[in-house]
């Protein structure tokens, strides 16, 4: 089964503001993208599993102009606070590249 | 149809740019130029520190040139942000520099600088008249929370860039401002709506982002009625669709909704469309103006003094037995720490393993090590840099020398890159304020001063 980092084109995390992080995967193809949306693999509570938040926490948005799904979720440590590792952010993605999606093409 | 051109030189004030691109974007003709001068991104150190993030060597390379193309072209030169956090230091930082190249290349013009550094008398009465809120799952600002911040900022809208125009600066230096606020004000003042110029300034404000390859350059917007033209100067560079709807997400919570300053930017219904294969034509975006004006505040506390250390084992029977031998090393550490008068309420001790969970500590999701090698940044934090400085020396000598089962590297655990080892960060801060007021209008916070440059 195809995971995520053999058919998204963009995955990648950034802060939102110093206390939320924000993680984006995009497809360059949309007709991808619309099978992606359909199997309803990503959704907040795949984020809220994968993050141990909870699942109210995760603001999750998908973005069909852009191609996209869109997670928003608190960060452990706001950034640059005592026991932060990543002050930008940038690097709390990799979770997400081995989530397995059922396509069929 | 009003057409209104504005370009960008670079994400980040100091990041750099190719001189080329410039050229090529002045030669279409924008009405405006300008950077975006800072970001919360790189911590909470630099807005309590009053230092920026960029160096003023770099700084000084990028506004050299934007000062000198904007007086040969006779456009607005503005910089949002001014010094990286806005602050009052950052502010006359940049504005020293400004006259400084001023002096250097016989540029005369109008300045303006907009302060955005609040005082806490003045927050404090905000606060006491119920004209405040917290955001996200901040506590409500109260007295001793505005007293115990280092250095607090508004970010300004729109309004205030305006009113510089309006009293005929040509150099603008604001201090915190929203990113968008220092293209969308002078866009709307063109005669531009809402919706088309804030989204314009969503994209100039971090520069050639909305193109590739992405690295730190110009970019061009050319802006309507109703939609925008988005295309970077420097020919290497591409502005796709792609690029585009991977830049609509980028640093924000939500893609569809963005909360400014007096509204709401909705870009749900946004199309992204190759004008060719350079250029991406942007509509659909909508504005709704908020029911009241609110300003975003920014401020940082003291959290104690830092001092760090970086060594890194290969040894793989310490590798093997890794947690426990820290949790000895910490045992250690607090029994000597004790012994020279420091309790362990005066200190946090965190040991961050590179090759296990550096990156993603509690996210983490791999348990088992397959490293041969291991990197540590032990770090404290203090009350004092004293007892930082003491503390990490006794950390860094335990990291050495402490014994564990089967330990054959009888001489040392760790290998140290430096000499010297310890390195002293200094004060650390963090942010303690992120809260919005509800001023008497958008420019009460920001008062304008001008110069002649």
């Amino acid at each position: 089964m195809p995971r995520i980092r053999d058919i998204a084109q963009i995955c990648k995390s950034k802060n939102a503001g110093p206390f939320m992080v924000t993680i984006d995967v995009l497809f360059e193809d949309h007709e991808r993208y619309r099978k992606v949306k359909a199997t309803g693999v990503l959704n907040a509570a795949l984020f809220a599993r994968l993050y141990g938040v909870a699942e109210e926490d995760v603001l999750f948005t998908p973005y069909d102009t852009a191609a996209a799904f869109k997670a928003t979720l608190p960060r452990l440590v706001p950034a640059g606070d005592i026991g932060d590792t990543d002050v930008y952010g940038a690097q709390q993605h990799a979770p997400l590249l081995d989530v397995e999606v059922p396509l069929n093409d | 149809m009003n057409e209104y051109r504005m370009l960008s030189t670079s994400g980040i004030l100091g990041y750099g740019y190719a001189e080329e691109s410039l050229k090529i974007g002045m030669s279409w003709q924008p009405h405006l130029i300008g950077c975006d001068g800072g970001s919360t991104d790189p911590g909470p150190y630099y807005l309590g520190a009053g230092k920026s993030f960029t160096s003023r060597l770099a700084v000084k390379r990028d506004l050299r040139l934007m000062l000198i193309a904007a007086v040969a072209a006779r456009i607005p030169c503005i910089i949002g942000t001014s010094g990286g956090a806005g602050g009052e230091p950052h502010l006359q930082d940049t504005a020293a520099l400004v006259r400084e190249i001023a002096r250097e290349e016989g540029l005369s013009f109008k300045m303006a600088l907009i302060h955005s550094e609040q005082s806490k008398e003045s927050l404090i009465e905000r606060v006491n008249a119920g004209k405040s809120r917290p955001l996200g799952k901040m506590p409500p600002l109260d007295a001793d929370r505005i007293n115990r911040a280092e250095r607090i900022v508004g970010m300004m809208g729109p309004e205030p860039f305006v009113k510089a125009l309006d009293g005929g600066a040509q150099v603008i230096l604001a201090g915190r401002s929203s990113d968008p606020a220092q293209w969308a004000g002078p866009a709307m003042r063109a005669g531009i709506p809402p919706a088309p110029a804030w989204y314009a300034g969503k994209m100039l404000e971090c520069g050639a982002e909305p193109s590739v390859p992405k690295e730190p350059d110009n970019i061009f917007l050319r802006v309507y009625d109703d939609h925008l033209i988005c295309e970077p100067p420097n020919p290497i560079r591409r502005s796709t669709p792609l690029a585009v709807a991977n830049f609509a997400l980028h640093e924000n919570s939500s893609p569809i909704h963005h909360t400014e300053p007096g509204g709401l930017l909705d870009t749900s219904d946004c199309v992204f469309e190759a004008v060719n294969d350079r250029a991406v034509k942007v509509s659909g975006m909508t504005w709704t103006p908020a029911k009241e004006y609110t300003i975003k505040l920014e401020g940082v506390e003291r959290a104690g003094y830092r001092a760090i250390t970086i060594c890194g084992t290969r040894d793989p029977v310490l590798i093997g037995q890794i947690d426990s031998y820290l949790a000895t090393h910490r045992e250690k550490v607090g029994l000597k720490a004790a012994s020279f008068g420091v309790p362990p309420e005066d200190y946090t001790m965190i040991v961050r393993t590179y090759g296990k969970d550096g990156v993603m500590a509690g996210w983490e999701p791999v348990k088992q090590i397959t490293s041969h090698e291991l990197g540590f940044v032990v770090e404290v934090v203090a009350k004092t840099q004293d007892i930082a400085n003491a503390v990490i020396a006794m950390a860094r000598t335990s990291m050495l020398h402490a014994d564990f089962p089967g330990r054959l590297c009888k001489e040392g655990n760790m290998a140290f890159p430096f000499s010297p080892s310890d390195i002293e960060l200094g004060p650390m801060f963090r942010f303690s304020i992120f809260h919005v007021v509800a001023p008497k209008d958008p420019f009460e916070m920001f008062p304008i001063e001008y110069e002649t440059v």
